[in-house]
């Protein structure tokens, strides 16, 4: 057994902080989106009809429109999470900075417009 | 490489809702491009990825979880992602353009 007391064992290693956050909540998304993504395929492959009353009548199903918030939500959370560690890993310097600024705007705009588009649907104009 | 892939068709789904918002005329826009050839190899292309994505996905959660890290194993659950992902989407691919 070490003598060394918790902080004593801590100090020197550098900051904690959120450092296991990004790659958890990766996880996390990831163990969510087994069950919402499934239902979204096998739902959308077998729907009877694509026209757009056929759709509108399927998103605006209170069931459906939960289920795709949560799935629009956690994907695009997911999405975000991988992007922003391809563009860590592969862009440099400042244009490294600029595009995770952008990714990160390109991905609130999508999760908008997601939300907003289901509830316009299922809530009506 | 697999999740830049899925990523791209993250943002057709939202496409997809909001055309559905926006209306018939922005929907008709949406269905004809799906419709088109370039449509069709994607949605083809995405249905596979989204397996094989799935499948590997949960594959590394083993990993995370310290699974599955002897050879034969992470061979054999390497050549049962390829099986899988690939037998769910021949029906998937039938489902869809049949």
């Amino acid at each position: 057994m070490s003598m060394k007391s918790p902080l004593g064992k801590v100090l020197g290693l550098g900051s904690a902080k959120e450092g296991t956050e990004h790659w958890w909540t990766q996880r996390v998304t990831a163990v969510a989106m087994v069950p919402l993504m499934l239902w979204f395929v096998i739902s959308t492959l077998t729907m009877p009809s694509y026209d757009f009353a056929a759709v509108s009548a399927w998103i605006a199903t209170p069931l459906n429109a939960v289920l795709l918030l949560l799935t629009s939500g956690t994907l695009l959370y997911h999405s975000a999470l991988g992007t922003q560690v391809v563009i860590e890993d592969y862009v440099k310097g400042f244009a490294k900075v600029v595009t995770l600024i952008l990714a990160r705007f390109a991905y609130f705009a999508l999760g908008a417009a997601a939300a907003f588009a289901i509830l316009r649907v299922s809530l009506g104009s | 490489m697999t999740g830049v892939v899925m990523s791209i068709g993250a943002v057709a789904l939202v496409w997809w809702l909001f055309a559905v918002a926006s209306g018939p005329e922005a929907y008709a826009t949406f269905l004809w491009v799906a419709g088109s050839i370039i449509g069709k190899i994607a949605i083809a292309g995405w249905l596979f990825t989204f397996y094989y994505h799935l499948c590997n996905g949960i594959r590394h959660l083993f990993w995370d979880a310290g699974r599955g890290f002897e050879l034969t194993q992470a061979r054999r659950s390497g050549w049962t992602v390829v099986g899988v992902s690939s037998i769910a989407t021949v029906p998937s691919w039938l489902v869809a353009f049949l």
